[in-house]
């Protein structure tokens, strides 16, 4: 690197600004090597791989749609959960929220006797409130988010069981399968596609088309640009007009959109919801974008990271059941991932930031 | 790092009393609570000069750059841009006015791209409604161009910022400020944690930010470096403003002498002398 005296700006279009010689040093390799996604793309290969080996029936067409249809339900969040983590913010209501969604979708449909969309819709309300109620909360105090989120967890939880049982005298509510709407509901939420003899969930469209859009903006658009911003040097973002508060409330609204998807694909799925469902999720969803290349301190990672994390999640959890192991042991592996993946993130990105 | 040795001071223009400041600041104060942060302090800020504000840690020099950068609001004196009374309330104010400041620390995201930071929180965009989008082709050529024609060659914009060295850092953020169209650049320490080679490349592109007619506050500790660029000094101690010079009114020494604590100094000398 060499700096001198201010020289007189180059006339365009001269060599010097298009391309430049040295340029040609950095190898394509080494631009792979720079991806954040890198690591959970090669940890996947390697499970594929192990399990491919491991279990006789992993290969199977229809076992790889299940592998899949268990990678869309959990991806649909982790991919939110990873801009917010790149926007340097943790949601432990996340896991929950989905319960909420759900729930909020049945009961209301169900005392209100209306058409289950007007329910999908006061669903989604509600849900992107609860965003905003994090996102204000955050932006409008001190502590830090993973606190807020703590309260707005403990908070849902107790309302998803409170009200549940004061409305239905159950801790489940009640079918909702005979309403008008649940039909066309169940088709935009929970149907299933039959591709070439094998059955694909629809989830699995959500969570790619979740994938794109959350890569666009990442990548393409002024707000992934703040989002990047706001959690590698917030007081940097500030000072050149990045609106921080508004991305961040924006960035838990896109994990309250990713809650309410996963809800109403909950309630449809099985057309009763069990109000005690999704405490713990949170943290898978955090550590799918974790094994997926995002930094937990923020201002790092990518969305397709989340995503392929999202996946090594479903081809162990399916993996471990076509093996025909025991169970019980996928949380050991599901450790020993989120060690590896965050070694081998380290790893890379150290050596990616020394070569250049 | 190579550089030239540092010739600044013979390009110094002499100042021109008949113009309205770009920034002027009258008897400014700002308490927090019950502690006086900041009293009656002065200062101007004129097109193509640079300002020097000097004071120890604990000063107010922080205090006084947060009123100037919309962090703050004054609660006495005037503060006027232009000629005209301002109260800014957000960093985005004080960027519609045209003064864009360079913290420390703080100037960029060490993450992120070259260019991502240098469009950051202005980005260019192109398309309509939801094809919306970065002109990424146009923010890595403008990157490269800008950086180059302040004199920094880069070899990869889309290297993390965070790998050039503190000197170049501050250099992008000034560079920034200026592609911007930046009337008063704000500079918070730019020289603070640097050696004296990279104090120097920094100090050159605060002169070549002035030559392009810019107004600069620099804001430092250190009064060699305040005396190599600056046309006015202004110097601050516990909160107040206990001296204000232009250039031709003080020599270096004199300044240094003021900085170091002046009579404080003496005293302190015979104290450690008695021992």
């Amino acid at each position: 690197m060499t700096a001198t005296a201010p020289a007189p700006a180059p006339s365009p279009g001269s060599p010097d600004t298009k391309t430049d010689e040295r340029l040609l040093k950095a190898s394509p390799l080494k631009k792979l090597m720079g991806r954040p996604e890198l690591g959970s793309v090669v940890g996947a290969v390697a499970v594929f791989v192990f399990f491919a080996v491991a279990a006789d029936s992993f290969l199977q067409a229809t076992s790889l749609a299940t592998v899949l249809y268990a990678a869309s339900t959990l991806g649909i969040m982790a991919v939110p959960v990873a801009l917010l983590m790149i926007g340097g913010e943790f949601d432990l209501s996340a896991g929950v929220m989905v319960t909420t969604s759900a729930l909020i979708s049945s009961m209301f449909s169900y005392q209100m006797t209306a058409n289950v969309w007007v329910g999908v819709l006061v669903s989604l309300i509600v849900t992107l409130a609860i965003g905003v109620f994090n996102g204000v909360m955050l932006t409008r105090t001190d502590p830090p988010s993973f606190i807020i989120t703590l309260g707005t967890f403990l908070m849902l939880t107790g309302m998803n069981l409170g009200f549940t049982k004061l409305i239905s005298g159950t801790v489940s509510t009640k079918s909702i399968a005979d309403m008008e709407g649940f039909t066309s509901a169940k088709d935009v939420f929970a149907s299933t596609l039959t591709i070439g003899g094998v059955d694909f969930k629809i989830t699995i469209l959500w969570w790619l088309g979740l994938i794109l859009v959350a890569t666009w903006i990442l990548l393409r658009t002024r707000v992934g640009n703040w989002i990047f911003a706001v959690g590698g040097g917030e007081q940097a973002a500030r000072a050149v007009g990045v609106p921080v508060a508004a991305t961040k409330i924006g960035l838990y609204m896109g994990v309250a959109f990713g809650a309410w998807v996963s809800g109403q694909h909950l309630l449809f799925s099985y057309d009763v919801v069990q109000s005690g469902e999704g405490v713990g999720n949170e943290l898978i969803y955090i550590i799918a974008a974790v094994i997926g290349g995002c930094l937990i301190t923020g201002g790092y990672g990518s969305a397709v990271g989340a995503a392929v994390g999202a996946l090594i999640f479903g081809m162990v959890s399916k993996g471990i059941v076509f093996a025909e192991w025991n169970p019980d042991w996928f949380k050991f592996f599901l450790g020993v991932m989120l060690l590896l993946a965050t070694l081998l993130n380290h790893w890379v990105r150290k050596r990616a930031e020394a070569t250049k | 790092m190579t550089t030239d040795p540092i010739d600044v001071t013979d390009a110094v223009p002499g100042p021109d009393p008949d113009r309205t400041p770009l920034v002027e600041l009258d008897d400014v104060s700002k308490y927090y609570g019950n502690i006086r942060a900041l009293e009656g302090v002065s200062l101007e800020v004129h097109a193509g000069e640079i300002s020097c504000v000097l004071g120890d840690n604990g000063a107010g020099k922080s205090t006084l750059i947060k009123i100037i950068a919309g962090l703050h609001q004054h609660d006495a004196g005037s503060f006027r841009i232009e000629g005209e009374d301002a109260k800014l309330g957000t960093p985005r104010d004080a960027l519609n006015h045209g003064i864009a400041t360079v913290y420390q620390d703080l100037a960029v995201v060490p993450l992120m791209p070259v260019w991502r930071n240098f469009f950051l929180g202005s980005e260019p965009t192109k398309g309509v409604g939801p094809f919306k989008r970065l002109d990424v082709d146009l923010m890595r050529e403008t990157t490269r161009a800008e950086l180059l024609r302040m004199g920094i060659d880069l070899r990869d914009v889309d290297q993390p910022i965070g790998t050039l060295s503190g000197g170049e850092r501050q250099c992008v953020a000034i560079a920034r400020a200026v592609y911007f169209g930046a009337k008063v650049l704000v500079l918070d320490e730019p020289t603070a944690a640097l050696g004296v080679k990279q104090s120097g490349v920094v100090l050159k592109y605060v002169a070549a930010a002035r030559d392009a007619g810019l107004g600069v506050v620099l804001i430092t500790h250190n009064p060699h470096h305040a005396y190599l660029v600056g046309n006015r000094f202004v110097l601050l101690k516990r909160g107040t403003m206990f001296g204000s010079y232009a250039r031709d009114e003080v020599t270096l020494d004199e300044l240094t002498r003021q900085m170091a604590g002046g009579s404080e100094l003496d005293d302190l000398r015979h104290e450690l002398e008695k021992r």
